[in-house]
């Protein structure tokens, strides 16, 4: 049990983030996408197509986050302090992004313009933000032997590497955006999602290919772990199929198919870079067991939290999906 | 200041600022999510339009609301790193758990089934809707559940050690969670958030009466309202003299704070006002009540003694100055509140409340007295807790982020500032508007297919603007 509790909860924290990623994903990348449109009624689908579902989805991150503090409060304390800056703007993002759901409709039209830039500014520095955060991360953070930041600046994060990467999962997110509003709405909003995938497609793949290159020119120690651990190929391989299933679905206009298969991409680079990290929770630097909090906080929140409340969270979640599935309900004018 | 003293004062008043922000709302939430709840089943038992046209109403409000608390909620899950990294460090094993379960059971929960109360009145059977707006009562009160444990054992630590790199381990869960001090801090805070709302909804009551509209929910607002609130505000003074029970017996510096008492005495007497001079440590312009008072209130003892400040050292003393107004503040707001409730409710007997001006006004005037009083209350607390952040074990000078710059903590206190000010002020105007346009007409069911605005965003709609009729009221 002792050696069992720290990976099981490096496992939920795995699940959390990577559910956090993709659904929240769709949601920064509808605001991404909401920012490059002016129509007012298309404006208005976008953010039906995500209101029932987005303050749920944003849960995942929360969750991430304690599950984060609770099982592995050292690198709770890390990477939080070490990011502060980023991690504050992201939370300022996340705030305006939100708010803008209900205040939007509820402003006169000229005090609308506040709330739509802060729904795509918010939902574009969000993301932004946390892709270059996983990049600092994946170049390595400076760590002293006993887990606390060793680095100084607000600024330590900030690196080429570390802005690709924002930049990438934008591209990610908006892609993400695009595939689902194909499948959740129809008319117009579909048809520019639609023409917009290609591109966006495209944008990542390149994304991936250069920061592939970049890895191996940095000699990032990530890459060392490629030639350890072969069957990581697998990963990417997966997400080739994806790519395949996107433009097979974009050719015969089958609008789950986009969808579906820009969540594989997302969730193959997901695993792909936690499986490279693996045993380490901080890369490099602090492995999951000795970054894991005493055996007794671990046992208390597995039987609760761990194997009753966290398998009704997924329900719920499924069922919340499952209420609003489909795609909302369209052909009607707005006044 | 050293710029370490400096980045503290400022992390110290960014956390103050983000979570006075966030805990006005769930103060209002918790209580509105329990009367919706309450509404939805007295509309499903009575089938009373005008229970539904308050639960419209109030869930409009709700929404909005409700959006500002998990906004400025995320902040605080974070915050905690960001700012505080020693403290998260070194009370993870406790504090991450009791948070964990906090999100895991309460979060998740409302935020799911908030969902289908704002969306989906139509799309799910009449049980599951209501089902869902009691789970998400459940789910705000549950929240407000961990938040105390938490909160409870930094204020009495108990059912831990100290390990030898001086992280907290926890030792016994149920001694944690048990602890008699949680079991007079939770009701107090859910009766805080009740009472608050009680006079939300009863202020809003007396303001349609005095513009003469809507007089059906008007006057079911104002009675319920008052009637509620002359319940719980006696039984909310009853857990807040036991709260001052357990500040007596683990909390001597803050009890001694709160009472501006310098020196031990026995039996005590009691400060009812004065201006606490700290430096020379005496009361100036003071209005006192002899003793036994003091023991007497403090201690339920005609003979018990009670500590002064001068027998705790110096640099243990929390402020003196805002412990003891805040809290004179927040038993006046009590007070206030018992008077107009049971005036209200006595008056409303015999059906004579309609008729008193003044009392109408006093209501209408009375919507921020439960905010001030769990603000204020809040601020005894936590400031009467300094110079600990786990009380008597870890300072909040040690439990700060040790490599923060002053800029930096300049530079996300502005921008918080000023994102909140921007979505406090917003929000306060659009829901001064939902409550300045009333009630949603009543509902009769028409056969339009396709209602006008069944895509309206976040919030406005369970029920869509053409679907209904207003009615004469």
């Amino acid at each position: 049990m002792n050696a069992f509790l720290p990976s099981f909860w490096a496992a939920v924290l795995a699940l959390g983030l990577a559910l956090y990623v993709v659904l929240d994903g769709f949601d920064l990348g509808v605001g991404i996408l909401f920012g490059f449109t002016r129509d007012e009624g298309m404006r208005r689908r976008m953010l039906s197509a995500i209101s029932p579902v987005w303050d749920g989805n944003e849960t995942w991150l929360v969750i991430g986050g304690t599950v984060l503090w609770a099982a592995f409060p050292i690198v709770y304390a890390l990477i939080l302090s070490a990011f502060y800056l980023p991690i504050c703007l992201m939370l300022a993002a996340l705030i305006l992004r939100g708010v803008a759901f209900e205040f939007r409709q509820k402003a006169s039209e000229r005090t609308r313009v506040v709330w739509d830039l802060g729904f795509a500014g918010g939902s574009l520095v969000a993301a932004f933000v946390q892709g270059a955060a996983v990049g600092a991360l994946v170049r390595g953070l400076p760590v002293a032997a006993d887990g606390r930041f060793d680095g100084s600046g607000a600024l330590a994060w900030v690196s080429p590497f570390s802005l690709l990467c924002g930049l990438g999962l934008c591209l990610g997110d908006a892609l993400l955006g695009a595939t689902w509003l194909v499948m959740k709405s129809d008319g117009p909003v579909r048809d520019r999602s639609y023409r917009a995938i290609p591109w966006l497609l495209a944008g990542v793949l390149a994304f991936l290919a250069f920061a592939f290159i970049a890895a191996l020119q940095m000699d990032l120690p990530v890459m060392t772990r490629w030639i350890d651990r072969p069957w990581l190929a697998l990963f990417p391989a997966v997400g080739v199929l994806a790519v395949i299933v996107i433009v097979r679905g974009l050719r015969r206009r089958i609008d789950s198919w986009p969808f579906a298969g820009a969540v594989v991409i997302f969730l193959a680079a997901f695993a792909t870079l936690a499986a490279s990290f693996l045993p380490y929770i901080v890369p490099f630097s602090l492995t999951i067991t000795e970054a894991a909090a005493p055996t007794r906080s671990l046992a208390f929140i597995f039987w609760g939290a761990g194997i009753v409340v966290l398998p009704l969270t997924l329900i719920y979640t499924v069922m919340v999906y499952t209420v609003f599935k489909g795609k909302v309900d369209t052909g009607t004018e707005y006044p | 200041m050293s710029s370490d003293l400096t980045a503290l004062l400022l992390s110290r008043m960014q956390f103050a600022f983000t979570v006075s922000f966030h805990i006005i709302f769930p103060a209002f939430t918790i209580g509105l999510a329990a009367w919706l709840a309450f509404l939805e089943a007295l509309s499903v038992a009575t089938g009373r339009p005008v229970y539904r046209r308050l639960f419209d109403f109030w869930s409009r409000i709700f929404a909005v609301a409700f959006g500002l608390g998990v906004v400025s909620g995320i902040v605080m899950a974070f915050e905690f790193g960001t700012n505080w990294s020693e403290l998260s460090r070194r009370t993870g094993p406790i504090q991450g758990p009791l948070l964990l379960y906090e999100t895991f059971t309460a979060f998740a929960l409302e935020a799911s089934f908030f969902g289908v109360m704002l969306f989906a009145r139509k799309r799910v059977p009449q049980w599951f809707y209501l089902f869902s707006c009691v789970m998400v009562a459940l789910g705000t009160t549950l929240s407000a559940f961990w938040i105390m444990i938490n909160n409870s054992w930094m204020q009495v630590p108990v059912g831990t050690h100290l390990a030898s790199d001086g992280t907290f381990v926890p030792d016994d869960w149920a001694a944690i969670i048990l602890s008699p001090v949680v079991w007079v801090r939770f009701p107090h805070m859910l009766l805080a958030a009740y009472v608050t709302t009680a006079f939300c909804v009863a202020a809003t009551g007396a303001w349609y009466i005095l513009q003469d509209r809507d007089r059906t929910e008007a006057r079911m607002m104002m009675r319920m309202g008052l009637g509620i609130a002359a319940v719980l505000v006696p039984a909310q003074l009853l857990f807040g003299h036991l709260n001052g029970e357990y500040v007596v017996h683990h909390q001597p510096s803050k009890m001694a704070a709160i009472e501006a008492r310098w020196h031990d005495e026995k039996p005590a007497g009691e400060v009812l006002l004065a201006w606490p001079d700290v430096t020379n440590r005496r009361n100036l312009f003071a209005i006192n009540l002899p003793a036994p008072f003091g023991s007497l209130i403090d201690s339920d003892s005609l003979t018990a003694g009670e500590v002064g400040l001068d027998s705790i050292p110096r640099e243990n003393w929390p402020p003196v100055v805002i412990p003891f107004f805040t809290f004179r503040l927040m038993v006046g707001c009590g007070v206030l509140m018992l008077c107009l409730a049971w005036a209200g409710s006595w008056l409303s007997l015999d059906d004579r409340l309609e008729t008193r001006r003044w009392l109408l006004w006093a209501t209408f005037l009375s919507f921020p007295l439960g905010f001030i009083a769990t603000l204020t209350g809040w601020f005894t607390a936590e400031v009467g807790r300094q110079p600990w952040a786990v009380y008597g074990v870890l300072r909040t000078a040690q439990a700060t982020t040790p490599f923060l710059t002053p800029r930096d903590v300049s530079i996300t206190l502005l921008v918080f500032g000023g994102i909140y000010a921007l979505i406090f002020a917003a929000g306060t105007v659009y829901i001064y508007r939902l409550l300045r346009q009333g009630p949603p007409a009543t509902p009769v069911p028409v056969e339009v297919p396709n209602p006008k605005r069944p895509l309206a965003v976040g919030g406005v709609v369970p029920l869509d603007a053409g679907e209904f009729q207003r009615s004469p009221s």
